[in-house]
């Protein structure tokens, strides 16, 4: 079986993230780049998969020239090769313009599964995975807790407000997961090691098929017409409790009139 | 005036609030109607007239057998049918993902975890766990939006709410993805997690899986109980009530937040609440960066304080 696992860098969520001024995008220098966290947890299934039904693990991501060392930790984690989309021409592609531009890189490879992160950390959007569903005319299974592969049949369990369902499909399909599907493993030395030598398959736009009149900032379906700084929350009240603490918060939540 | 599409929300009739708030951003824009899916139409409609909605489209069951592609078809399809201005959804996990493929159907733009909109169909964002807010807009097309609930306060204003039937061929691709079981995992007598005023989460300074201390004082309050990732990653309480970047984003006018540290994936998805108390016996905990009001305690001495204060005071 042979699974494609899109691998998105992002700003780490540790450090102070910023938007640029000239253009209202993601400020990508600004901060180290990460490979979002929802990613690790999608090459972890991916492993888990090939190791129970064989085939190759491909990582697939569009982004940035730094984004090469995303593409090394996921290649140190297991996953065989790499796909790198990468042309200036994408740069401030929006979500849906990602899905796009995905879908047609994923249009050059062969697979039997794509699995992604269920939201990334930067936009938040959570729409990636739907919408290369679309793009694509593949079974969407999206949401994933737990995922079974059964010959051609695939069946998941997806997270729901309520609870879960159970979606079965037949392969292809995309496949989203949540973090509370595996844990993903730390890199060996010996893997990292191993990792330098991975093939990474680097390639413009043109040789992944995307048309570029559809992608960038330019030609984006949404914008971000300005920004600034939340304003800063007032400071709060924090006392130590002297034995009477629920008290006074209570007092404040009279203040307020919670109570 | 043009119509602007709600996706209703409902659990078995039941409109929920998210949905009277859809209404209320829906008539700064154009004329609101709402779409139902489902059954239990006669019971929800009244909500719907409430807040304004003048139409209302009800679409078969069927669409909820399989994940998100056929509500897609079928927004998508309303929206040319009756030239809609604009398609408005909660930002749900499931909404956010109807919003994506509806868009790509009608090469529109989407926005999601929007916490305002606009007559303009500007909106709003809290960003980076709410450290930024910015402004978009949807630059093609029909705009497609997900709104946050809680953001947007419900105003009542009588409408109509003419029924309509519609329906929608699905394709087969829409019916590539089949839910063949349902499991619903209780939730009990307490408002729901996105929708309640006041939330009161634990987290792992609750130290087992019994979180009686976190629900008698939700339940003082009439609130909703939340929790961390690592308790529910513990065991100790069930995952459809875990806050944060990967479980539930709350907007309540209370969050109360107990034993938990206040991680940056935490407060992703409760840093909008607009009073936010803390107890937590570690003064350095990050959580007190965002508090109103704050103590430095143990939490299985002073939530038990402040739930009886808040019984006597009532
Ligand atoms: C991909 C990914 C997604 C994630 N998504 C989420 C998410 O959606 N939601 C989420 O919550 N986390 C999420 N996390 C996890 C997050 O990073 C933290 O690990 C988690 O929030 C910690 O939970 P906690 O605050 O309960 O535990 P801890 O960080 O261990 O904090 C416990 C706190 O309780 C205090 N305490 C202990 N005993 C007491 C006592 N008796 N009285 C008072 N205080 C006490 C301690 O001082 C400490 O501050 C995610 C992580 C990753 C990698
Ligand atoms: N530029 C990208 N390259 C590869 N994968 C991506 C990219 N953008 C998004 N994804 C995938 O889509 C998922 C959801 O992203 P989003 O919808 O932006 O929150 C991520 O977790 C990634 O798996």
């Amino acid at each position: 079986m042979n699974i494609v696992v899109l691998v998105k860098q992002v700003p780490d969520t540790a450090t102070e993230r910023k938007l640029n001024a000239a253009d209202n995008t993601l400020d990508r220098a600004a901060s180290d780049g990460v490979v979002n966290e929802l990613d690790e947890y999608a090459i972890e299934e991916a492993l888990l998969l090939k190791e129970k039904h064989g085939g190759e693990v491909t990582i697939l991501t569009m982004g940035p020239d730094q984004a090469t060392d995303s593409i090394r930790k996921a290649l140190s984690m297991g996953a065989d090769k790499a796909v790198f989309v990468n042309d200036d021409a994408l740069h401030g592609s929006d979500s849906l313009q990602t899905a796009y531009a995905l879908a047609q890189a994923l249009g050059t490879l062969e697979f039997d599964l794509v699995v992604l992160g269920s939201e990334s950390t930067d936009a938040r959007t959570g729409v990636v995975g739907a919408a290369l569903a679309e793009y694509l005319g593949l079974p969407q299974l999206t949401l994933a807790g737990k995922v079974d592969v059964d010959g051609g049949a695939i069946k998941i369990q997806r997270q729901t407000d309520y609870g879960y369902d159970v979606v079965e499909a037949q392969l292809p399909a995309v496949v989203s997961v949540v973090e509370k599907i595996n844990e993903p493993r730390y890199p060996s030395f010996k893997l990292i090691m191993q990792a330098k030598k991975k093939p990474v398959d680097k390639k413009s736009a043109a040789d992944a098929g995307i048309d570029t009149a559809k992608v960038g900032l330019a030609n984006a379906t949404t914008e971000t017409v300005d920004f600034a700084a939340a304003p800063p929350r007032a400071a709060g009240t924090i006392v130590k409790d002297e034995g009477d603490g629920g008290v006074k918060i209570a007092d404040f939540l009279a203040e307020k009139k919670f109570v | 005036m043009a119509e602007v599409l709600v996706l209703v929300d409902h659990v078995d009739g039941q409109v929920k609030k998210v949905t009277t708030e859809l209404l209320t951003a829906a008539r700064r824009i154009g004329e609101p109607a709402a779409v139902w899916v489902g059954e239990g139409v006669e019971s929800g409609k009244a909500a719907l007239a409430e807040f304004g909605a003048e139409k209302v489209y009800v679409a078969p069951a069927e669409l909820n057998d399989y994940v998100v592609a056929p509500k897609a078809e079928l927004l998508a399809k309303l929206a040319q049918d009756k030239g809609a201005a604009a398609i408005l959804v909660s930002a749900t996990a499931e909404n956010k993902e109807i919003a994506g493929r509806t868009a790509v159907k009608l090469g529109s733009g989407v926005l999601t975890d929007v916490v305002d909109v606009n007559a303009d169909l500007v909106t709003e964002h809290s960003i980076f766990g709410g450290a930024t807010v910015t402004h978009g807009r949807v630059k093609t097309g029909v705009p497609v939006i997900a709104v946050r609930p809680n953001s947007v306060p419900a105003e009542a204003a009588a409408g109509a709410a003419a029924e309509e039937a519609v329906s929608v061929e699905l394709s087969d691709a829409a019916k590539a993805a089949k839910v063949v079981e349902r499991v619903v995992q209780e939730q009990g007598e307490r408002p729901e997690l996105t929708e309640a005023a006041i939330v009161v989460s634990g987290g792992r300074g609750v130290g087992s899986d019994d979180f009686t201390v976190v629900e008698n004082l939700a339940d003082s309050l009439g609130a909703a109980v939340g929790a961390s990732r690592a308790a529910v990653d513990s065991g100790w309480y069930p995952n459809q009530f875990q806050v944060g970047q990967t479980g539930k984003t709350v907007s309540p006018n209370l969050y109360v937040a107990l034993g938990i540290s206040g991680a940056i994936q935490h407060r992703a998805g409760m840093q909008t609440s607009k009073n936010i108390v803390a107890v937590n016996k570690d003064p350095e905990a990050p959580i007190f960066e965002l508090v109103d009001f704050g103590v430095v305690g143990d939490l299985h001495t002073v939530a038990p304080q402040l739930t009886e204060e808040i019984k006597k005071r009532k």
